[in-house]
């Protein structure tokens, strides 16, 4: 039993929870994620890690609530227990002193592109981070991404906050004013990252996207996080999550996405799903 | 029957669920032998002296021996003797493929059918256990080492069974949120009960092995670090063959495509049988094609019939005889209305505008000379191509070793398939690790894997108490 030593509601339907996980706590590094069980009823998924504290031992976790059972997570309570956690899996983020690297954040992504923003930053990089979301109160962790960021732009859809379009916007411009990006670090819905993949492809720089197919075990033995990138077969649970954003099939992974939609309409999220 | 000279040729009968009935449940196909018909079975044993039959047992079971305390009705005696060479007779009872052991040596096989071994071993366990799950003798208090014991299936559990029961403190590390390893996210309910495996699990944490799941090695604790940092004296490497094997073949990204062991996993392990009481769904269509020929594309193609598939094709590229799969797999698949679509291989995975699987394109084979296997290598007929109507594909072809813990271990060889390289004894070439079952052997057997804990449990002990002494 995992216990929740904190949930706090970061905006409107996303939340975030701090985790007693001494084990993945103790060696977690930037871009790695968990796999969670709420209960013995309950599905396994995977959850990027947004923070830790290895003396705690502690991890923070952020999502929102949009499948069954990140809504029933959002039922519980500071002092709850999660039954299963575990890692920490996938392979960390690549950090190392690459010059000036962009950190795009879109909607919930910002939260697993904060560590490796910060990573970034201590190795030296200078960081210029893009965040965005579809409205103000969407937006998260705006604070925790300025203290890690040289420059932070926010983006929204609808211009509540920052500028108002897309998180590829302060790219493009970026790009046009002739910046030397020597990498691209884009968390976010598959669209966005398939965006800004487009938009850095003519240019030929470095882009990575981090991957959260659906998912088993997390530990390589189901296949049902499989990706094809650059024409290969990957699984996104040991060979990723984070991959070249250029050489991804963002098509199939969007179809791959879909394929328990059906059964997600049974999942009213009001533990119709969990006994 | 009497005298023991008139005795049946073929084996008792086991009781087993209709199988209009059992294409349709969960529950246990086999019912095992009653008390009476145990005994009988047991008569038909000619005890052997040479007893052929223990030569064919891979952890060489007194089989003679016990089968005659069964005859006599000694039930309890029957069991420990089992016991002292097989620490899990209730799962191998159901699961070894005696046909092709025991039994294929059994004298009785000559002129008709050889004892049930399995049954008999079967019925046994079951008699021991009476429903219930008994606690075994308290492990010695004093603890002469400390040894990390890595996955949770067969080779696993019995290493940890066994270095407990000799006074060792014994930590198994599972990255899955329950141990057991095939016996839980792969063999179906319908033929190993969950209940039986938890039983195993629960007698082990009575002799003090403390479980630890969600623990990855290679990612929570690399094993240099079980050695190194948290003070275990020597480690056990367990952790089977669970990188699943694809076809390579166009079209097997599709959505509705499985490799057996998701499959599987998300209907053993998740209970997507039950979905949405639990969370995790499975997708299946009214039609499925299981490539592959061994227990775990018949365990698949059974499972599938069980959530509901009408036409369910197995899909295998040589002939029944060279099937690996259990005798009594096949046979239960067949009653149980599975269509055995043979010589058989397929292309492609055909795909519908939505990015969802219509069909699998296969085309026909036939046998030409053996190949090193021994077994008559198939090879495509020319313009034989068709397309089976099928909505759900699932992908039985085998599965590799899990590199993981290999590429985080500095020291340990591995073969060029990427198994870990061990000797008889489970040595490994790294001092103080040992290994076992099918990260070492490839994708084997349950009894193998557990003969191969015996094994490695016998020399972890012989190693630690040499490095004590030193
Ligand atoms: C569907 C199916 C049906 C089968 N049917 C039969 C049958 O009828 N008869 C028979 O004899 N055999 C059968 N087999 C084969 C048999 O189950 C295996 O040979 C046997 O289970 C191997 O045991 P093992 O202990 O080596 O590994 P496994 O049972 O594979 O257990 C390995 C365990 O290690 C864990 N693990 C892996 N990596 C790590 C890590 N890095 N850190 C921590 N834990 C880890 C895994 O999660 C797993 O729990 C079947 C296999 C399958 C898949
Ligand atoms: S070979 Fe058959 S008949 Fe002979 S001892 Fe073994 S089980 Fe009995
Ligand atoms: S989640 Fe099962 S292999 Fe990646």
């Amino acid at each position: 039993m995992y216990k929740i030593i904190k949930a706090e509601e970061l905006s409107a339907g996303v939340q975030s929870f701090i985790v007693e996980a001494p084990l993945v706590a103790r060696k977690c590094q930037a871009g790695q994620f968990i796999i969670l069980r709420i209960d013995e009823a309950g599905e396994r998924i995977p959850l990027t890690i947004a923070d830790y504290d290895r003396e705690k031992g502690t991890i923070q976790l952020i999502f929102q609530e949009v499948g069954d059972t990140t809504k029933q997570m959002g039922k519980l309570k500071t002092g709850d227990y999660l039954l299963d956690v575990a890692g920490p899996l996938g392979k960390a983020t690549e950090v190392e002193n690459f010059g000036t690297v962009v950190c795009i954040g879109g909607g919930i992504g910002v939260a697993p592109v904060y560590p490796i923003a910060r990573a970034y930053k201590n190795a030296g990089n200078r960081v210029i981070s893009i965040i965005g979301a579809r409205n103000a109160d969407l937006l998260i962790m705006e604070k925790e991404m300025r203290s890690v960021s040289d420059e932070l732009f926010i983006t929204t859809d609808d211009g509540s906050a920052g500028h108002k379009g897309l998180v590829v916007d302060p790219l493009k411009d970026m790009i046009a004013a002739g910046e030397k990006i020597a990498r691209v670090m884009a968390i976010g819905p598959m669209v966005m990252m398939r965006g800004v993949a487009e938009v850095t492809r003519p240019h030929g720089i470095h882009t990575l996207v981090s991957l959260n197919p659906i998912m088993v075990d997390g530990t390589g033995m189901c296949g049902g996080c499989r990706c094809s990138v650059g024409g290969e077969t990957k699984f996104a649970c040991v060979d990723g999550p984070e991959f070249d954003g250029h050489q991804v099939d963002f098509n199939g992974l969007m179809s791959r996405a879909r394929m328990y939609h059906t059964q997600e309409r049974q999942c009213k999220g009001d533990g119709s799903c969990h006994k | 029957m009497q005298g023991g000279r008139i005795m049946s040729q073929v084996k008792h009968k086991m009781p087993e669920q209709d199988a209009q009935v059992r294409r349709h449940n969960f529950n246990e196909v086999a019912l095992g032998y009653d008390a009476e018909t145990a005994k009988a079975e047991a008569a038909r044993c000619l005890q052997c002296k040479h007893a052929p039959c223990r030569k064919g047992c891979p952890v060489e079971i007194d089989i003679p021996a016990f089968i005659q305390q069964v005859k006599d009705g000694d039930f309890v005696a029957a069991n420990s003797i089992i016991r002292d060479y097989n620490n899990l007779p209730a799962v191998c009872g159901r699961v070894c493929p005696q046909e092709d052991q025991c039994e294929k040596l059994c004298i009785r096989g000559i002129k008709g059918e050889p004892v049930g071994i399995g049954r008999l071993e079967r019925f046994v366990a079951d008699f021991s256990l009476g429903g219930t799950c008994p606690l075994p003798p308290p492990p010695p208090e004093v603890k002469i080492g400390k040894v990390a014991v890595i996955g949770g299936g067969p080779a696993s559990l019995t290493v940890a069974g066994d270095l407990a029961r000799m006074g060792y403190q014994i930590t198994l590390f599972e990255a899955l949120h329950t141990a057991g390893g095939v016996l839980m996210y792969g063999i179906p309910e319908f033929r190993l009960p969950k209940d039986i495996v938890k039983c195993e699990i629960e007698t082990l944490k009575y002799l003090g092995v403390e479980v630890v799941v969600n623990a990855v090695i290679g990612k929570t604790f690399t094993v240099d670090e079980l050695m190194q940092e948290e003070g275990y004296d020597a480690v056990f490497i367990g952790t089977g063959a669970g990188l699943p094997h694809f076809m390579k073949m166009p079209g097997e990204n599709l959505n509705g495509v499985y490799s057996a062991n998701e499959f599987l996993t998300r209907v053993n392990l998740m209970k997507a049988y039950k979905f949405p009481e639990t969370a995790t769904p499975v997708q299946i269509g009214r039609n499925v094609a299981v490539v592959g020929g061994g227990n775990v594309a018949m365990d698949s193609a059974r499972t599938a019939l069980r959530l509901g598939a009408e036409n369910v094709y197995i899909v295998y590229r040589r002939s029944r005889d060279e099937m690996p799969a259990r005798a009594e797999e096949v046979e239960h698949a067949h009653e149980e209305g599975v269509i055995f679509q043979l010589l058989t291989n397929p292309v492609q995975v055909v795909g519908d505008e939505n990015g969802w699987v219509k069909g699998l394109e296969c085309v026909q084979m036939e046998l030409g000379e053996p190949d090193a296997s021994g077994r008559r290598r198939p090879m495509e007929k020319p313009d034989s191509n068709f397309v089976l109507d099928v909505e759900t594909v699932v992908i039985a072809i085998g599965q590799g070793p899990n590199p993981l813990i290999q590429d985080t271990t500095p020291g340990m060889d591995t073969n060029k398939h990427g198994n870990i390289v061990a000797d008889d004894d489970g040595k490994t070439t790294k001092e103080g690790v040992f290994a076992g079952g099918d990260i070492v052997t490839g994708a084997a057997t349950v009894i193998l894997a557990m003969g191969a804990g015996k094994k490695a449990a016998a020399s972890i002990h012989a190693y630690v108490q040499h490095k004590k002494q030193g």
